[in-house]
């Protein structure tokens, strides 16, 4: 087995206190792994310094993958490969492709986000989450921090997660 | 965080904690089912049963099992068709829309109002498949694919393959959504399983949360997942009843060819799918002790789009008739008299009661927070809205323009056996969904909880 990785785990029940205790932490210079909560808490996302997600974007070249997808399908199949006369319109105009143009982009790009979504989070049915601490999908926030990758010794790190309001703090091994 | 206005009602009572919520929402899952449930769930079955084998025949036999005749060529399968697409609006509107409006009252409702529009959608889909003939080949007739003739492709229009992609969208869109919003609760049921000891259970909600973390950078992107679905599903649950509108408001028969019909149709889809949200979710609280989560509060906002939607639908109906009379073309004045004096007038005016009439009872405050009241009203405007469609599509077509083929429809026990097939599974779906996911959505209401909870105590 290769070496151990050694984590710090604070624990902490309130979502105010957490995110007070995010941004004195990082000030004091320690490095946060990852914080993990019951329900989404708003601004932890920022305290932590994350990049804003680009899935909206995703979600964009999907929809219009789609928009290509299904227009250029429909005015090839009736106005070109196989026109038919039907009540005496045009071939093809745009306004009668306009709704199933719609749809078909809806659903691109709902399930190519979803898609990518599941990916970057490398999500997937047979997979078992590293969990430090179990509570973490109940009432808990979970703070963890790793202790390879900080310069502040573990004593300091207990000492600050217990001043900012951590109600427990425990060692973790993967 | 968040202010709260002082002004407005707790939305969780109780002064429930956190761990409250993964409590009192997973012991349902985690519990032995009760009897209540199984006789609810064996009667489910029985109607599953009985219109299963009403649908056999009409498979082994054809759709002349049903009781249309060549003046009446549409008649209940459409109209169920409809108002089973209308009930799901109900679910796609919740979630979505009310998400994009930041209304936190749809916290405690969405999960059970998506899970009825999934399940409605699919006893929708069952009444053009059926009408297909032969099901099985249902797909290969209303896809664009490449078939036996050479490329003789669909006629894209035609309303009713808009229908195809509409309807189909919307179905996997707002499966899509909804399972989204399970994935973090199914990891809590996990969690409490391995903390319980019951590993197998622990393995199956752990494949189907997909290995749910609770990450804050995965809850980022979770909430910006969910976000753009809602946006993406508010235009996409107005269109879709729009098109199905159009399978009307596009051809040239006397009644149908309206323009009104879109905002119309819609409006009676959200009317009709509150009051189903309402008549489940008043028994689901009462059979799974939910009272402190689906408040009263709640019923009385859900009652309160009742009357704004049934108001809406009144004043279509009046439209309608205004317009028959404004526009003098003979045949649709004839039409809409025919409607209200004719020989359906009993479909008219029990649609007018039940829908017009019977929401604008919840102007009293009395009646729109008593749930006796609620539970009542709910199902009349359901059978209202069934007539409605009724109403639209019987009563336009049994007049044709030769009297010699004017004539009347009646339903044969395959067009009822069918009807039936449907609630089985509607029922039987939302049963198995009610004992075996988590009924509201934990990780929404955890979010709240907090705010509603310390403010109850701050009052003591």
């Amino acid at each position: 087995m290769a070496s151990k990785e050694n984590f710090l785990v604070g624990i902490f029940d309130n979502e105010e206190v957490l995110l007070h205790a995010v941004e004195n932490i990082r000030d004091k210079g320690v490095k946060i792994k990852e914080v993990y909560s019951p329900f989404p808490v708003h601004g932890l996302d920022e305290a932590l310094g994350y990049r804003r997600t680009r899935l909206p974007i995703a979600a964009f070249l999907f929809g219009m993958t789609g928009t290509i997808t299904a227009l250029s399908t429909q005015i090839w199949m009736l106005g070109f490969d196989w026109p038919m006369i039907i009540g005496g319109k045009n071939f093809f105009s745009i306004p009668p492709f306009i709704p199933v143009t719609f749809e078909f982009t809806v659903l691109l790009s709902a399930f190519g986000m979803v898609g990518t979504f599941l990916v970057v989070s490398d999500m997937k049915p047979y997979k078992w989450p590293r969990q430090y601490d179990i509570r973490s999908t109940d009432d808990k926030h979970v703070m963890a921090i790793d202790l390879g990758s900080n310069k502040i010794g573990k004593e300091d790190i207990r000492r600050i997660l217990k001043d900012n309001g951590a109600s427990e703090v425990n060692e973790k091994s993967f | 965080m968040q202010a709260e206005s002082v002004f407005r009602e707790s939305l969780v009572t109780g002064g429930k904690t956190v761990a409250d919520v993964s409590q009192d929402i997973s012991c349902q899952v985690e519990n032995k089912p009760t009897r209540l449930w199984w006789t609810a769930f064996g009667i489910s079955l029985v109607l599953l049963t009985y219109g299963g084998y009403c649908c056999w025949m009409m498979l082994w036999h054809g759709i002349g099992m049903w009781g249309l005749n060549k003046t009446v060529g549409w008649a209940w399968d459409i109209t169920n068709f409809v108002w089973w697409v209308g009930i799901g609006h109900a679910g796609t509107l919740i979630s979505a829309i009310l998400l994009l409006f930041r209304q936190r009252w749809r916290m405690s409702i969405n999960r059970a109002a998506e899970a009825m529009t999934i399940f409605a959608v699919i006893c929708a889909l069952s009444f053009p498949g059926f009408h297909m003939g032969r099901l099985w080949l249902g797909f290969y007739w209303a896809f664009p694919l490449p078939n036996a003739f050479g490329s003789l492709w669909v006629n894209f229009n035609s309303p009713l393959l808009w229908d195809v992609f509409a309807i189909g969208t919307y179905f996997s869109v707002s499966l899509v959504f909804w399972y989204m919003g399970l994935i973090p609760d199914f990891a809590v049921i996990r969690d409490r399983a391995v903390r319980m000891g019951h590993m197998t259970r622990a393995k199956i909600y752990n494949g189907l949360s997909f290995g749910w973390d609770g990450a804050a950078k995965t809850w980022m992107r979770y909430e910006s997942v969910a976000l753009i679905l809602a946006g993406l599903s508010t235009p996409l649950v107005l269109s879709v009843h729009t098109i199905v509108s159009m399978d009307f408001a596009t051809s040239v028969i006397p009644g149908w060819h309206t323009t009104i019909f879109p905002p119309y149709f819609v409006a009676g889809a959200i009317f009709s799918g509150f009051a189903m949200v309402l008549t489940l979710l008043l028994v689901t609280r009462k059979v799974f002790k939910l009272e402190d989560y689906i408040t009263i509060y709640h019923v009385e906002l859900m009652n309160i789009i009742i009357i704004v939607t049934g108001s809406i639908v009144g004043i279509a109906y009046i439209t309608e008739f205004f317009i028959a009379w404004y526009g003098q073309v003979p045949a649709e004045s004839y039409a809409f008299i025919n409607r209200a004096t004719g020989p359906y007038w009993w479909a008219y005016w029990s649609m007018m009661t039940c829908n017009v009439i019977s929401p604008q009872l919840f102007w009293f405050k009395k009646l729109r927070t008593n749930l006796v009241a609620t539970f009542i009203i709910s199902i009349i405007v359901n059978i209202g809205m069934w007539f409605e469609r009724f109403v639209i599509i019987v009563t336009s077509l049994h007049r044709d323009y030769v009297p010699s083929s004017w004539t009347m429809f009646h339903p044969t026990m395959y067009d009822i056996g069918q009807y039936i097939f449907t609630f089985g599974i509607f029922f039987t779906f939302f049963f198995l969904f009610a004992k075996f996911f988590p009924v509201i959505n934990m990780a929404e209401v955890k979010s709240i909880v907090r705010a509603t909870s310390e403010k109850k105590n701050k009052a003591h």
